[in-house]
């Protein structure tokens, strides 16, 4: 009230005349005091007693109290009075219905008057009661009003009904209003047009499955014609609507988007923004070489730019757009980095968005520009400001490759500021610049090591025990490094000491010689003193590796890794789509589809492009049609943020080996608990004169440490060959919860054909390594022996990798199962079927031939997981002519047992969501021989059918694959 | 489309609220306080603010926080475009744009809210038609209207609104005809520390005071209107003709108005009108700094450089200034470490220049941060982007208006880094 004090105090000193006379209060009940007012018989005194009234409701007081007293002005011929008592009406009714009921007269009354503002007011006013009671009443004056004379009424009346409708949906359907509101976009006066067009617009919302904006080319003309006379307002609602108009062909576009341009030089940043809209969905129908679409092209920029010159809040919304504009159509703007260059005193949340658009825009051609700004930029005092200019600066690097030279030395620079946050920054982008251009820039490694003190927040430790690890090898000191970090292992947050472990077990084996303590304390740190089940099951994980299979440790720990992506935030392609579909909107601040927040929009139609009608492409199959219909509800995980990446890392970490490399040994898995270490460490020193497998095995430590493992071990030492390893990835949750998909085995050679050898047979990949299972049957009278296999070239490759291992002769009506594990890497032909394989087998009879086909799935590579950008990048990549379409029939599982038991055949499940009911299931799969295919699976609940949509580089592998899923998901 | 509207001081009350659907109740905007006090400085506050059943969108004007609420998918830019609208209306209105403005006028807040929204949806914006539905408070008319009782809210339909022209008033009468048009152009430039231009682009716009009775038909060409190929208009010209012919062809609206906003952002385009020399130093170990600052003409087509006004933000590290301007005055804020230098008029003859030195704190490593140099200027009789009015016509009425033509150049963003 100090304000109310204030003002009472400026009515005592200055004669002007002001409302603030309403604010003062008597020290007799004030309620009181005006109801006696509002009951004068003067009317000057009423008037000035509502307007106290009207004042105090402005401020929250609760003047209810008065309703009787305030309706009862309300028969007057004063039109300042009549809305007056309108205001506070809207204000209270709902909250004294009974009272309300009394002013229904009036209205009625006033919604006949001569006068078309009271005719419009009245009408407008009593929409804007929301009482139950009253709307009954209102339905009579509203559909007059909806065809009265004075087009300032009709308009009126049209936001009417969908006030009425927010009150009560089933009436206006039922009173046939809509009917009347559709009738109105062929008004002849453009601003009921509009009004109607706002009106059916937010009908439509809360209604999504209704046709209210059935849009034809007449009725569009219709908008089109209304669009160039109505309000700023009105044009958006217009331009609003067209958007959701889907052209017939490319020259309706093209005219639409001739009548809609000059609405980008409006003055209303809102007109422009919403025919931007519209340009950006029907440009999608031109066809690319007609000069218009340049011409539009070119048009686009300027009114983009102006709107960067706005106040700051305009800005930040357009800045926004600009980011989904820019990732779909960088050419737009792609000469006017300039403008997105930041001004000093830009509000911050401005300062970010240019700097994102920045890094979108940054090519070969204005990087150096870029570069300087940020650096300036890094310098700044704004913290917040600081990192994003730093991680900019990776980002660059990681974009534009010919700049990354200049990049490290840029954050080399900054790293000798000493800035605290700068250097952990620049610690952090370094790492990532590390993993895209590996071998390059390792020289900086030293001054990195230098600032290791100075680091304290977890990301930046993270990243540099990373780099550590990584890069033991070059690091005298490595380990003093990773043992400083170790002393207070338990005070790091958990991202650091999964981070420090793996560093760790990478340093031992690179280093194995002096780093043995080293590893066993991080090891019993993490397994032994730890609450955090991550941060055990990998330590066991490494621990149960190196005791087993220091060899194949190596190649799981120190794997390669696969270069990181160059844009690490894309939108995914199909979400970008629909959201520039709904630029302008909330939507599109947010990058996120209006179905994930808007409240009451559930269930709306998923907005998507229009697919290109001049090419000639078929409607069947455009890749946006096939994934646009899905708007995806947990979206924003699609954006990983920087910190996600690190987890990448980790998990890369765990990948297994690239290769199907040999098969670990089997010699060395049947070693005993305490001489695991030893042995393997053997192998593992290779030269090493003096064999320390000994020494390891006496040591206590050691002994008591490695003591705890066994203990679950002999499962995974009894199982076949390859299946500890597997076992071991299962733990990790990397590797195969279901096991791969074997086909039963077949007779491939039957013994009237071979002189009595029978052979029966499958394939099947067994942790990592493609395996021939045979059964050989001896059906014939003698002894069968000297067995040899050949193939013949085939699609893959495919090649025994050793002898066929029939050690004893086979005898009559004997039997011997033997596996043999095949390779990729011999000679390369294209078979018919592609998945054919000709085989030769020899015993000491004869040779037979025979062939087989193996189900491709077994050249499934288990590192085929791609990360989400690369899959959003690839999808978007592949051409649309190489995507086929299948149905899998009758299969009824969910889309979680689907999704894990397909990833038991190294089919992994990349992203999912759902939509409607229907799950989407984006999956990838690597073969053999690098060839990527991308898939899309779509399980509709309670239907068995699924659909499942393949990309692929090479599409004649799709067929096989298809096969391997119904083979998979139905077995 | 928009909920309420709740008006916000800087000390954080809401001084009012109107909704124009069912009431939302102020706590609402304790969400908006949340991120008010996050945010460093007042200006950086996100203008888009969700909370669980509603979404804020605010402006800043005037020390007031605009905050209107929705709760459907509404266009941002709608919404902030009219929060614009509704604060220029006040300004037309009560003169400011204060919270003292509005509290003395609050029935007319509330009747003109009222009349530009209905059920969220914009009624009437332009100031023409709502000051015929509501009569803007004069010291005159109150005084009036309290005598004689009678009322500020108009009886009659207001003509423009279905009119083909909804933004200019019917019978309009003057005894003196004018037109005024202001070319006004604001450059924004960052400069390097090597005095070469990083950014340069022109913000131009012309605004005019339109005085002339009837319907009166103008058009308006340009000596050079090849410069404006980036340009947002009033909706009153007509857009055909500018395509064209490139002639501004248009019934103006009443009163005064933005004709046209335009934007040049070709670097040839723009010439930079003064430059800064300057030597900003520390040194590792002293706690005396150096600071060396001068100002002078560059491409100014021969007209003088005006009131005149450098600011910069020193580093954080620096206690005071001992600086001696050759004219002016300087001040230097020891606790916002605000170094300001009120110029005035550079003479090309003796140029302005500010020298001395900073103490820094005592046995502190030398500041990071790089001070920006912020200049402010203004330059009359010219447009920088040399845009020149060639002609002015008026048809449809018989009388002979009085023109006039002002060009006028300022700064807008112009900063200088120095490192």
């Amino acid at each position: 009230m100090e304000w109310a004090n204030q003002l009472c105090e400026n009515r005592q000193f200055g004669s002007k005349m002001t409302d603030s006379k309403y604010f003062t209060t008597t020290k007799k009940g004030e309620i009181f005091e005006l109801k006696a007012e509002l009951n004068s018989d003067k009317k000057e005194k009423k008037k000035e007693a509502v307007k106290k009234v009207i004042a105090s409701m402005t401020v929250g007081k609760d003047v209810s109290a008065l309703f009787p007293d305030v309706v009862n002005c309300m028969q007057t011929d004063n039109l300042e009075l009549k809305k007056l008592v309108y205001l506070y009406l809207m204000n209270y009714a709902k909250s004294q219905p009974d009272m309300a009921i009394m002013a229904v007269n009036t209205f009625v009354k006033d919604c006949e008057d001569a006068n078309p503002l009271i005719r419009a007011l009245a009408v407008r006013t009593m929409g804007c009661i929301r009482v139950d009671k009253i709307t009954e009443y209102l339905c009579e004056p509203l559909r007059k009003c909806l065809k009265d004379e004075d087009p300032y009424v009709r308009k009126t009346a049209a936001v009417c009904v969908a006030k009425l409708h927010d009150i009560n949906a089933q009436l206006v359907e039922d009173q046939g209003f809509l009917d009347t509101l559709k009738d109105l976009i062929s008004d002849s006066n453009p601003m009921v047009v509009a009004n109607a067009v706002a009106a059916l617009s937010e009908i439509a919302e809360s209604h999504p499955n209704s046709n209210l904006l059935d849009l034809n080319p007449q009725s569009i003309n219709k908008l089109l014609t209304a669009l160039n006379e109505c309000t700023e307002w009105g044009q958006i609602f217009i331009l609003d609507c067209l958007a959701n108009y889907t052209p017939r062909d490319d020259r309706e576009s093209q005219s639409i988007c001739e009548r809609v341009t000059p609405r980008l030089s409006h003055a209303n940043s809102a007109v422009v923004l919403s025919a931007v809209k519209v340009l950006m969905k029907f440009m999608e129908m031109l066809p690319k070489d007609l000069d218009y679409y340049s011409t539009l092209l070119k048009k686009l920029a300027p009114p983009l730019v102006t709107l960067l010159s706005a106040e700051p809040e305009l800005q930040y919304v357009a800045l926004r757009n600009i980011n989904l504009i820019v990732q779909k159509r960088p050419e737009i703007l792609k000469h006017e980095m300039k403008v997105f260059f930041v001004k000093y005193n830009d509000p911050i949340y401005v300062k970010l968005e240019k700097l994102d658009i920045m890094i979108r825009l940054a090519s070969q051609a204005n990087i150096a520009q870029v570069l300087a700004e940020l650096k300036e930029y890094a310098t700044e005092v704004d913290v917040d400001f600081v990192r994003k200019a730093v991680r900019a600066i990776g980002r660059c690097a990681i974009k534009v490759e010919q700049s990354a030279e200049r990049c490290v030395s840029t954050l080399l620079d900054l790293i000798q500021t000493k800035v605290n946050y700068v250097v952990q920054e620049a610690i952090v982008v370094i790492k990532d610049i590390f993993r895209k251009y590996p071998n390059k820039y390792e020289s900086v490694i030293a001054t990195l090591c230098e600032n290791l003190d100075s680091l304290d927040e977890p990301e930046a430790r993270a990243a540099m025990i990373w780099i550590v690890g990584e890069y033991a090898e070059r690091i005298d000191n490595a380990d003093e490094l990773l043992e400083s970090f170790l002393e207070g292992f338990h005070d790091e947050s958990t991202q650091v000491q999964l981070q420090l472990l793996t560093a760790i077990v990478k340093l031992f084996l690179k280093k194995p010689t002096e780093t043995q303590e080293l590893v066993q304390q991080v090891l019993s740190l993490a397994t032994q003193d730890s609450d955090n089940p991550d941060l055990r099951d990998r330590g066991y994980i490494y621990w149960r590796l190196l005791s087993t299979d220091p060899v194949a440790a190596k190649e799981v720990v120190l794997a390669e890794k696969p270069l990181i992506s160059e844009e690490t935030d894309l939108i995914e392609p199909t979400l970008l789509e629909e959201l520039i579909c709904h630029i302008g909107t909330l939507a599109s601040v947010y990058h996120k589809p209006p179905s994930a927040f808007v409240e009451g929009s559930r269930g709306v139609m998923h907005k998507r492009l229009p697919a290109r009608t001049g090419s000639g492409e078929s409607t069947e199959s455009p890749d946006v049609g096939a994934a646009g219909g899905s708007a995806p509800e947990a979206a924003p995980s699609i954006i990983p943020s920087q910190g996600d990446l690190l987890g990448d890392l980790l998990n890369l970490d765990m990948a297994p080996p690239t290769t199907s490399g040999p098969p670990p040994p089997s010699t060395g898995m049947q070693m005993g608990g305490m001489d695991l270490l030893g042995g393997g460490l053997d192998s593992l020193m290779g030269d090493e004169s003096e064999p320390l497998g000994g020494d390891i095995g006496g040591s206590p430590a050691m002994g008591a440490g490695f003591g705890a493992a066994p203990a679950v071990m002999p499962a995974s030492l009894n199982a076949p060959v390859g299946g500890g390893l597997g076992d071991l990835f299962d733990l990790g949750g990397v590797g195969m919860p279901m096991g791969a998909y074997i086909p039963p085995k077949i007779v491939w050679l039957p013994a009237m054909k071979a002189k009595g050898l029978e052979i029966s047979g499958t394939f099947a990949r067994r942790a990592g390594v493609i395996q021939m299972e045979l059964i050989l049957t001896n059906k014939a009278m003698s002894v069968m022996t000297d067995f040899a296999i050949q193939f013949n070239r085939n699609s893959f490759g495919l090649a025994p990798a050793g002898p066929l291992q029939v050690l004893t002769p086979l005898g009559p009506n004997q039997t011997i199962e033997v596996s043999l594990p095949l390779s990729t890497v011999g000679p390369v032909m294209k078979m018919d079927p592609l998945n054919n394989l000709q085989v030769a087998v020899k015993n000491n009879i004869d040779v037979f031939y025979f062939s087989c086909q193996y189900p491709i799935s077994m050249l499934f590579v288990e590192d085929g997981k791609m990360e989400r950008q690369v899959f959003l990048a690839t999808w978007k990549d592949i051409p649309n002519d190489n995507e086929s379409q299948f149905q899998i029939k009758d299969c009824h599982l969910n889309s979680d047992a689907a999704s894990s038991k397909l990833q038991g055949s190294n089919i992994f499940t990349i992203a999912k969501r759902t939509v409607e009911g229907q799950d989407m299931l984006y999956m990838s799969i690597k073969l053999s021989n690098g060839i990527w295919v991308l898939a899309e699976l779509r399980v509709q609940a309670g239907n068995p059918n699924y659909t499942i949509s393949l990309k692929c580089r090479a599409p004649e592998v799709s067929q096989c694959v298809f096969q391997c899923y119904e083979a998979v998901l139905k077995n | 489309m928009i909920h309420s509207l709740f008006l916000v001081n800087s000390s954080g009350d809401i001084f009012l609220e109107k909704h124009w659907k069912s009431v939302v109740s102020r706590s609402v905007c304790d969400y908006f306080f949340e991120a008010q006090e996050r945010a460093s400085e007042p200006e950086n506050v996100p203008p888009v603010i969700p909370t669980p059943h509603h979404y804020l969108i605010s402006v800043l004007r005037h020390r007031i926080y605009f905050v209107a609420v929705i709760q459907s998918e509404v266009p941002p830019l709608f919404v902030i475009e009219f929060l614009h609208r509704v604060v220029d209306t006040f300004q037309d209105y009560f003169g400011v744009c204060t919270e003292a403005a509005i509290k003395d006028n609050v029935v007319v807040v509330y009747e003109l809210l009222e009349e530009m929204l209905d059920n969220g949806f914009p009624l009437a914006t332009e100031s023409n038609i709502l000051k015929e539905l509501i009569k803007p408070p004069t010291i005159l008319r109150t005084v009036v209207n309290t005598i004689t009782g009678s009322t500020n809210v108009g009886e009659q339909l207001p003509t423009g609104q279905l009119s083909v022209v909804p933004w200019r008033r019917t019978g309009v009468k003057y005894t003196n005809n004018e037109a005024y048009f202001d070319v006004v152009e604001e450059i924004d430039a960052i400069i390097d520390k090597s005095g070469s231009t990083i950014t340069a682009e022109i913000q131009g716009v012309i605004d005019a005071c339109v005085k002339l009775t009837g319907m009166p038909d103008l058009t308006l060409s340009f000596m050079n209107p090849r410069l404006l190929d980036d340009v947002s208009f009033h909706p009153c010209v007509r857009f055909k003709r500018w395509e064209a012919e490139r002639i501004l062809s248009f019934i103006p609206p009443d009163g005064n108005f933005r004709l046209l906003s335009y934007h040049v952002s070709s670097q040839n385009l723009v010439a930079i009108p003064v430059y800064v020399k300057h030597n900003i130093t520390f040194r590792e170990g002293s706690s005396q700094g150096r600071f060396e600052l001068t100002l002078g003409p560059k491409q100014t087509m021969g007209k003088g450089v005006e009131a005149v006004l450098v600011s910069s933000q020193l580093p954080r590290g620096v206690l005071n200034t001992n600086l001696n301007p050759t004219q002016g005055t300087y001040t230097f804020d020891p606790v916002t470490k605000l170094l300001s230098w009120d110029v005035g008029k550079i003479n090309p003859q003796k140029l302005p220049s500010l020298k001395g030195s900073m103490s820094l704190q005592a046995g502190a490593s030398k500041p990071d941060e790089n001070p920006t140099i912020n200049i402010q200027f203004k330059i009359q009789q010219s447009a920088l982007s040399g845009l020149k009015v060639n002609r002015l016509d008026m048809y449809g009425e018989k009388y002979k208006p009085f023109k006039g033509i002002k060009y006028m150049t300022k700064a807008g963003k112009f900063q200088i880094a120095t490192r």
